[in-house]
């Protein structure tokens, strides 16, 4: 099958392109760019008029949820979400049940996305086996079976040694570790940020210290070893103070942050509303501002989505008791194009975050409509506003604290490996 | 009149309502000084009782409170329920409702639970009491006993000491206290001070001794004793060397100063058994109290149009 993009803006850093250009795609692949009219004829013609054409999102930090949680999500449904989002290749976090930990799970997991999934799947294996930080997985088996990077994510690898070991043992492969970064004593018990708005709800506080502890003594270790690391969902003013510090100085660090934390405050939560329960917590004002200004300055490298979909009966209960997590990946553009349509950065910085430096940082060649790549595309309608209806996401998490939001830029259609989803049609 | 069919928090509270509440109160207080304590405007209705955390003097005062106002008193008794064979909240607050219920009275160890039945309930939903968020019954019967020997709350200084940080009474009575327009000092260790605190319109005091000076009304709060295991404090012992009230700490505030405590009280602990039973004490006045504000709150709630 030939299926060529035509009447669309292309813009892709990769190439230094950003103009109006078509781009043809043979099976798989991507044949090649060309000026409008200048396209050889194809099968199938995909219009793309009034919006951009733009590589297709790459998440390194997604719950799918299974094995052991499909009632949550499973790998067909989380990927579907994923191309609905405009993301091509999700990469997914080891704590399911049981966690993956080693190969067979590993293997499991490419098995199921190969059949069901709708888009590129790549698995995260965990640091420590269980995810409970006692023993170091069998890193050489597991990148063997296909996973690109390594997390405990959910929890922290709590016993700073072995973190120690884990970024240098990882320097044999190059891959990246990546840290949930929670003082877990310093957040016993917490379910939203500490500070003003958890006095006023009386619900226990996680200290921004809980995150920022472990942020410091992540950095250190980094410097000590000189292992790859990645710090995940960065939350904190304090934080990107850190992460800045320690690039500042040389140290291999790349950080992320997810939209709901320069989209939201903690003011939020004095409704009570469990879908604004997410850890780390939504912070402040003050650091919804240092998060742009960490996105805008490259101390944070990318934006990923912390995808945590969960079944309804997790969320409508207690808020102690309630889920954390944000189901995100269809919402993730819209609520990062908010960024440039305030001009905190441009589409080009947007999708060096969203799909050249994720891909980068674990080692995939995604992130780029150069001939020759992988076809995955997204079309996206920079203009369009819509409301978000949770009920209507693919993913079976419903759990967004954004439903009923008024957001302006649309996923048109996604062409993930080749295979076009197109969202305009309903 | 009250707009709202529940009593969630004093937070939701207008100072309209609150002198609402209090002076219809006042004319409960009447009924329960009589030989026959009981009214009728309440024949028909059904008080349902839903405590998740254990309780005698709250749930006993609100049964009073419903009898004497002749409705039925129901206790959905959560310890031997469905809930322990693992129902939901929702389930649980749904089954009330379908049971017939007016009135469902809620306490729960996790904040926010009063407005999650709200949000799913059409009856009236009453806090009594929800983890570290709002007691607001409490504070209702605190500021009519204030009002009973203050007679107005501007310009008055409060002090609350204690536990603050852990105390739905101190937060409710903080709201009360300052939208009422009294000044309202809290004293407490740094390590029980809730965070930001301060923005709330309060003073914060880590000393007993200055914080009491002048306070026309002290109001203590029970110190959970399972506080000193977590690290918020060394010992028993030292707390109440620091923040106990006694003869001499209370010599501190105005001659006129009225203790108040909303029990059960650690004797010994947050106060000296001389102050308890001294003449400054209020604490049993404010228990007989509860029973009014109660029926004030179960009378007015029942007049607001679902």
């Amino acid at each position: 099958m030939i299926t060529l993009i035509k009447n669309g803006h292309v813009v892709d850093p990769s190439q230094n392109i950003d103009g109006p250009m078509e781009i043809l795609i043979k099976g798989r692949k991507i044949e090649g760019l060309y000026p409008k009219g200048k396209a050889p004829e194809a099968e199938k013609i995909i219009d793309a008029t009034k919006c951009f054409v733009i590589p297709g999102l790459v998440d390194i930090h997604t719950h799918l949820r299974e094995p052991g949680f499909e009632y949550k999500e499973t790998i067909e449904t989380g990927t579907r979400s994923a191309v609905r989002g405009g993301f091509t290749t999700v990469c997914c976090m080891p704590n399911t049940d049981p966690v993956n930990d080693n190969v067979a799970v590993t293997e499991f997991i490419l098995d199921k996305a190969k059949k069901y999934g709708s888009c590129t799947v790549h698995p995260i294996g965990a640091i420590t086996t269980g995810s409970n930080s006692e023993e170091l997985t069998e890193l050489q088996a597991l990148i063997k079976a296909g996973c690109i990077a390594f997390s405990d994510d959910g929890r922290p690898v709590t016993n700073s040694q072995m973190m120690r070991r884990a970024l240098e043992y990882s320097k044999i492969f190059d891959v990246p570790v990546i840290s949930h970064c929670e003082d877990l004593q310093l957040s016993e018990g917490g379910v939203v940020n500490e500070g003003f708005v958890s006095t006023i709800v009386g619900l226990k506080g996680i200290p921004k210290a809980a995150e920022e502890t472990m942020v410091a003594r992540d950095l250190s270790l980094c410097e000590l070893t000189g292992g790859k690391l990645h710090i995940a969902h960065v939350s904190t003013a304090g934080s990107v103070n850190l992460i800045r510090n320690a690039k500042s100085r040389g140290i291999n660090v790349t950080a992320e942050t997810c939209p709901h934390y320069y989209n939201l405050t903690d003011e939020a939560i004095i409704s009570y509303d469990t879908n604004l329960k997410v850890n780390p917590p939504i912070r402040t004002a003050v650091d919804v501002e240092a998060i742009k200004e960490g996105i805008k300055d490259g101390t944070i490298d990318i934006i990923a989505t912390d995808h945590a979909p969960h079944h309804f009966d997790d969320k409508q209960r207690e808020f102690d008791s309630a889920a954390f997590g944000i189901s995100g990946l269809e919402t993730a553009f819209a609520l990062s194009y908010h960024l440039v349509r305030h001009e905190t950065i441009d589409l080009k910085q947007l999708i060096t975050m969203m799909c050249i430096t994720p891909s980068k940082i674990v080692g995939l060649n995604k992130g780029t409509l150069s001939p020759g790549a992988d076809a995955d595309i997204a079309v996206v309608n920079p203009e369009t506003i819509y409301k978000v209806d949770s009920s209507s996401f693919l993913s079976k998490g419903k759990n967004s604290p954004f439903n009923k939001w008024t957001l302006t830029g649309s996923v048109e259609k996604t062409i993930a490996m080749g295979k076009v989803f197109d969202w305009s049609e309903k | 009149m009250i707009q709202s069919k529940d009593l969630l928090g004093i937070k939701e509270l207008t100072p309209e309502e609150i002198y609402l509440i209090l002076d219809t109160a006042a004319g409960f207080k009447d009924v329960l000084m009589r030989d026959i304590k009981k009214v009728p405007p309440l024949r028909g209705k059904t008080v349902v009782s839903l405590f998740f955390e254990p309780s005698t003097r709250t749930k006993t005062s609100f049964a009073l409170a419903s009898k004497r106002l002749s409705a039925d008193f129901v206790n959905f008794s959560v310890s031997t329920s469905s809930v322990v064979k693992g129902e939901s909240l929702k389930d649980t607050a749904l089954t009330i409702q379908a049971l017939g219920a007016d009135f469902v009275l809620v306490r729960h160890a996790s904040s926010g639970v009063p407005h999650l039945l709200s949000n799913i309930l059409d009856i009236s939903v009453i806090n009594a009491g929800d983890g570290a968020n709002e007691h607001p019954t409490q504070a209702l019967l605190d500021m009519f006993t204030i009002q009973s020997y203050k007679k107005k709350f501007k310009g008055l200084n409060v002090a609350i000491v204690g536990d603050i940080a852990h105390s739905r009474v101190a937060k409710s009575n903080i709201y009360a206290l300052t939208k009422l327009e009294a000044n309202v000092r809290l004293i407490c260790p740094p390590t029980l001070t809730p965070a930001e605190v301060d923005k709330l319109g309060v003073e914060v005091h880590h000393s007993l001794d200055k914080g009491l000076k002048d306070v026309d009304v002290i109001m203590a709060l029970r110190l959970q004793l399972e506080r000193q295991s977590k690290g918020f404090l060394p010992s028993l012992r030292e707390y109440f060397k620091l923040y106990g009230l006694t003869a001499d700490s209370v010599s501190h505030a105005k001659d006129d100063a009225i203790v108040m405590h909303p029990g059960p009280m650690n004797r010994g602990v947050e106060i000296a058994s001389s102050i308890a039973d001294g003449n400054q004490s209020v604490i049993l006045e404010q228990v007989t109290n509860g029973i009014a504000v109660r029926m004030a709150v179960l009378y007015l709630l029942a007049g607001v149009k679902k």
